[in-house]
């Protein structure tokens, strides 16, 4: 090698040489402690939440593909193209058959109609069938299906024919045994209002009963599962190749109950996880400061002994980089063990194993640690470069630290790439930005205006008292800054615990212990006081029953409704199928009219609608639009009055379409109720079917459960993030307090010096940022209050209910906290002998 | 060698600009040991800065090796420094994070040197340090530490020497042997020495020695 290039690599490599040496050495000795905490702390928060939705939004999958019985399935009015079967398996994916149609099912002289499931090996490919031993029993899950020669019917169908287990019933030509009693099936329920009682029966068996001829009306579904990326590859594929009378069903809808809880969790989640980022970036701002001005004179004298400023930039720089990717690695070690736990939180909400989870929060936590040191840090490092070297002569030249405002658009940069990253609402995460900016803005004009205010008053407090003020006083840019770094932690903090406590409540709100968990369907006008009467023996209070009538949507301002008219896939469905139409004088509980006026009590019968908004936007409905509903084979004319949204998770009995009282009195309805059962009472179901056969008990318990699990997993999962805000709070504060260490040492060494008593000189740190908690706890809460009240009613749709007491707390907590963060952080002054303070300076 | 022609220093203070030097009118030559002395305050530190080249002056020349210090820029001047300069002073002037031997070897290389660690060794060993080397600054005492900082400064062979009170932060007896071993190397080195004292033991030794008194040289 030549003699010049050598001495040229050693001269570009000796920065980096340097940068390592005195990182090594002062992570050691604990020169970057805060800020490599504060790193960890944020990747750590930023990773445990991005793996945590990442399982949600799996789970979510999984529950959606639960509901198919599959991650896509191919339906068809003909048989499935076999060459289907085998390319699905070329691509790697499971199948299984499945064949439905409507039959009669006879024992003895009873009959009943019922909807006939024939399954091949392998249903369901995603979820569990679950069986009993007697109708409405205690039920358990199984991963076998009926053998050939047996069925297994749902309860209400042995409750209507008189059967047990174990007689036998036919089915077409064939006869079958019941070997078991049907408690759940997962992909029913979509259709659970729509359907006859369930038989379930082997592929094999539909051959013998000679009930599936050319011409009979079946349909047959292909059910496939396997990697996402497969299915996706797969069903472009099927996508292109589809005949008449197919159709391709995903899992792009999860259940509706389900997504909005999960939606608010995962933006909570998300808005968590940046604060942590937000306040790590506070604390790392701080610590870089402390730092840089800690090192002014090593760079100095670097600079005397001839290093450029690009030389300095470059020993920074490296610092800045390894100490990212260390404490980003640190901070994806501490995420994925937080993963652990939140796995294990989420843990009963899928079956079977979850894949890997993936690499992308660990991408997403490392870029992000890099992006808060390079905003937050890199400005007062770099800012080393300008230092004049003749400070290694004359200290008086002074070096002042980069301005935090150098922070700011590294900041807002970063803030903004992981809002998008996380998927936050863009409104939400704009907002969240608009209001730390305005904020931080309000901070800083309040604690200029609170800390000169204070001066007045140092002529009436004690000694200790006077020493603290006169130091908020004395250093009003410290002051400032530390209360505004101060402030900004504890309104997030605030924020976080406002909307939480109401989020929270909300969500336990939804699926109180009480919800129903079973839908009585079918029942006769005249049975409706003797159903609440045969419920009532039973000590259940009795419940409010709904009259329902079919009706399908014929015309819509003139224009007849047809499944080709639409594109979307669920207006086209919407389009075919009948609706279950409902009238009342008032407006249900849990609904809310959005658009329009809902119906006075007192008008005589006019036909008129109010339409869910959701069916309203996927049929292209507005108030005023005249419609035409088909009741049977009678024209309903009216106008649509109104448009409602309505609480589809409450598990309430709701409808799409209402009508006012008195229109649809001529035609035949059935009544539809809701009702809570304990699991010990779950037997009197069986005796209401034997009393009113034609009655239908749908038991949604079991998915009731599941949402009740999906969300009591979600508030855990935000308590859990929660704390890393909280951690990453104290992060901050002990920043703010290493910030002014320093200079503290020196002062409390001349006062001790001075014949100050080491308890005097306690009461005096104390007392000074005691008043700097009070101060930023007091502009936090004020901030924390109006923006919480903001995103409560425009992102998380939350009527937020401000507890004054929390305020309070807010700010005395600020002032406890800080007091507290001030005497830990300062421990090292007081306890140094004062001699040692100042041979040290 | 080290040459100032016209120089002014003035800094903005409270109470208007400040002079701290004016007029100065100095040449060292190559080999030449010399003695800046004056009371506290009197611009001794500032003149010194301005003819290494760390500050620039606010008139006037300053001429190092020949290179005029105030055509180039600051990053020229780190690089002239870097070639030709060695600094002994008064705090020693330690990073407190690298260890004795790893504080010699940083000018090393910083300027490319090919063996930084077996030159830095030999020069502890010649300054009596050898077996202090992995020491931090920290852990060694005021004498101790200024010899670390005499050994950085003759490491990269300088043509000139710097040295600001280089005995100020140490006792009477200690001192004295920082100034011989300063006035050894100086010899066995032939380096060009500017020192500024008010210590007169420190001065006799230096071929010349010059006054400055309210920013003014006097003699």
């Amino acid at each position: 090698m030549p003699k010049s290039f050598r001495s040229h690599l050693r001269i570009t490599l000796g920065p980096y040489r340097l940068g390592l040496r005195l990182l090594r050495r002062e992570l050691v000795a604990g020169e970057l402690r805060v800020m490599a905490a504060a790193l960890v702390i944020a990747v750590g928060a930023l990773t445990a939440v991005g793996f945590s939705t990442d399982r949600v939004a799996q789970a979510m999958r999984l529950g959606a593909a639960e509901l198919l019985a599959a991650d896509l399935l191919l339906a068809s009015s003909n048989p499935i193209d076999p060459q289907w079967t085998r390319q699905a398996h070329r691509h790697g994916l499971a199948t299984a058959h499945t064949l439905s149609f409507r039959s009669m099912l006879a024992h003895g002289d009873r009959f009943q109609l019922a909807e006939v499931k024939a399954v091949s090996e392998g249903y369901p490919l995603r979820g569990r069938l679950e069986v009993a031993k007697t109708p409405f029993g205690a039920a358990h899950p199984t991963r076998a299906i009926p053998s050939p020669g047996t069925v297994w019917l749902e309860g209400r169908l042995l409750s209507a024919l008189g059967l047990r287990v174990g007689q036998t019933v036919h089915l077409g030509a064939a006869q079958f045994t019941v070997t078991e009693v049907l408690a759940l099936e997962p992909d029913r329920g979509g259709e659970l209002f729509h359907i006859a009682p369930r038989v379930l029966m082997h592929i094999a068996d539909v051959a013998p009963t000679q009930l599936v001829q050319p011409a009979s009306r079946v349909t047959h579904r292909l059910l496939l599962a396997g990697e996402a990326a497969a299915i996706a590859g797969f069903r472009k594929q099927l996508a292109t190749a589809l005949q008449p009378g197919e159709r391709l069903q995903g899992t792009d809808q999860a259940s509706p109950q389900l997504r909005s809880a999960l939606s608010r969790a995962s933006q909570y989640l998300g808005l968590a996880s940046i604060t942590s980022v937000l306040i790590a970036g506070v604390a790392v701002a701080l610590a870089a400061r402390r730092y840089a001005t800690r090192h002014a004179d090593s760079v100095a004298l670097l600079r005397s002994l001839g290093a450029s400023s690009r030389w300095v930039a470059q020993v920074f720089a490296l610092q800045v980089l390894v100490l990212g990717l260390l404490a980003g690695l640190a901070g994806c070690a501490l995420g994925r063990a937080g993963e652990a736990i939140l796995s294990n939180l989420f843990a009963g909400l899928v079956i079977g194993d979850l894949p890997p989870p993936s690499w992308k929060p660990i991408g997403i936590g490392l870029a992000a640690g890099m992006g808060t040191l390079l905003s937050f840090a890199l400005p007062p490092l770099l800012k080393l470069r300008t230092i004049s070297p003749v400070q290694v002569l004359n200290r008086n030249v002074g070096y002042f630290p980069a301005p935090m405002r150098a922070s700011y658009a590294g900041a807002i940069l970063l803030l903004a790439a992981l809002g998008y990253q996380l998927g936050l609402e863009p409104r939400l995460a704009s907002s969240v930005l608009a209001g730390a900016v305005a904020t931080l803005i309000l901070l800083a004009i309040s604690a200029r205006l609170l800390v000169k205010g204070l001066t007045g008053l140092r002529s009436r407090v004690g000694v200790a008292w006077r020493f603290g003020l006169a130091n908020v006083a004395r250093r009003p840019q410290e002051s400032v800054l530390q209360i505004v770094a101060l402030g900004i932690g504890m309104l997030v903090l605030l924020v976080l615990t406002f909307i939480r406590t109401d989020l929270l409540s909300s969500w336990q709100a939804q699926f109180p212990p009480e919800a129903p968990n079973f839908f009585l369907l079918d029942v006769q006008p005249h049975q409706v006081g003797a159903v609440q009467r045969h419920l009532a023996q039973y000590g259940l209070s009795p419940p409010a029953l709904y009259p329902m009538v079919r009706g399908r949507l014929r015309q819509i301002n003139g224009q007849p409704v047809a499944a080709t008219h639409y594109s979307d896939p669920r207006a086209r469905r919407l389009a075919t199928r009948d609706f279950n139409l409902s009238w009342s004088e008032q407006l249900p509980a849990g609904n809310q009219v959005v658009q329009g006026q809902w119906w006075a009590a007192s008008e005589r019968p006019v036909p008129a609608f109010s339409v869910e908004q959701g069916l309203a936007e996927t049929l292209a409905m507005r108030v005023g639009d005249k419609l035409i509903f088909d009741v049977a084979g009678q024209p309903i004319e009216g106008r649509v009055e109104s448009l409602r949204s309505v609480a589809w998770d409450s598990f309430q009995a709701n409808f799409f379409v209402m009508l006012p009282p008195g229109v649809l009195d001529s035609f035949p309805a059935t009544y539809l109720t809701s009702l809570h059962l304990p699991a010990s009472q779950r037997q009197v179901l069986g005796g209401l079917v034997q009393a009113f056969p034609g009655i239908t008990v749908l038991d949604v318990d079991a998915l009731l459960e599941k949402a009740r699990s999906i969300v009591e997993q979600a508030i855990r999962a935000v308590q859990y993030v929660f704390l890393f805000t909280l951690v990453a709070g104290l992060g901050v504060l002990y920043a703010a307090v290493q910030a002014t260490l320093d200079e503290r040492k020196v002062e409390a060494a001349i006062l001790r010096a001075l014949g100050a008593s080491r308890n005097r000189v306690m009461l005096g740190v104390l007392s000074e940022f005691v008043i700097l908690g009070l101060l930023a706890g007091l502009v936090a809460t004020l901030g924390a209050t109006v923006l919480s009240k903001w995103l409560a009613s425009a992102v998380f749709d939350l009527d937020l209910h401000l507890d004054p007491w929390l305020g309070i707390l807010g700010i005395l907590g600020g002032a406890a906290s800080a007091g507290l963060a001030g005497l830990v952080g300062t421990r090292s002054v007081l306890a140094m002998p004062p001699n040692a303070s100042l041979r040290a300076t | 060698m080290v040459e100032a022609r016209g120089v002014e220093k003035r800094v903005p203070s409270p109470e208007g600009d400040l002079t701290i030097l004016s007029a100065v009118e100095l040449a060292i030559f190559a080999g030449e040991t010399v003695a800046v002395i004056g009371a506290s305050g009197s611009g001794k530190s500032t003149l010194l800065g301005l003819l290494a080249g760390l500050d620039l002056p606010t008139k006037g020349i300053v001429r190092l090796d020949g290179h005029d210090l105030t055509a180039i820029d600051e990053d020229g001047r780190a690089a002239l420094r870097g070639q030709l300069v060695g600094f002994v002073f008064q705090s020693f002037q330690l990073l407190p994070s690298l260890t004795a031997i790893e504080n010699v070897m940083l000018p090393l290389e910083l300027a490319g040197n090919a063996q930084p660690k077996r030159r830095a060794e030999a020069i502890l060993e010649r300054v009596g340090l050898q077996h202090r080397r992995r020491h931090y600054p920290r852990q060694l005492s005021g004498g101790e530490q200024q010899r670390v900082a005499i050994a950085r400064a003759f490491a990269t062979q300088p043509k000139v020497l710097f040295a600001d009170e280089p005995t100020g932060n140490l006792d009477q007896q200690t001192g004295g042997a920082i100034a011989e071993l300063l006035f050894e190397l100086n010899r066995e080195r032939g380096t060009t020495l500017v020192l500024v004292t008010h210590d007169p033991c420190l001065a006799d030794p230096c071929n010349r020695v010059v006054r400055l008194d309210n920013g003014r040289l006097t003699s």
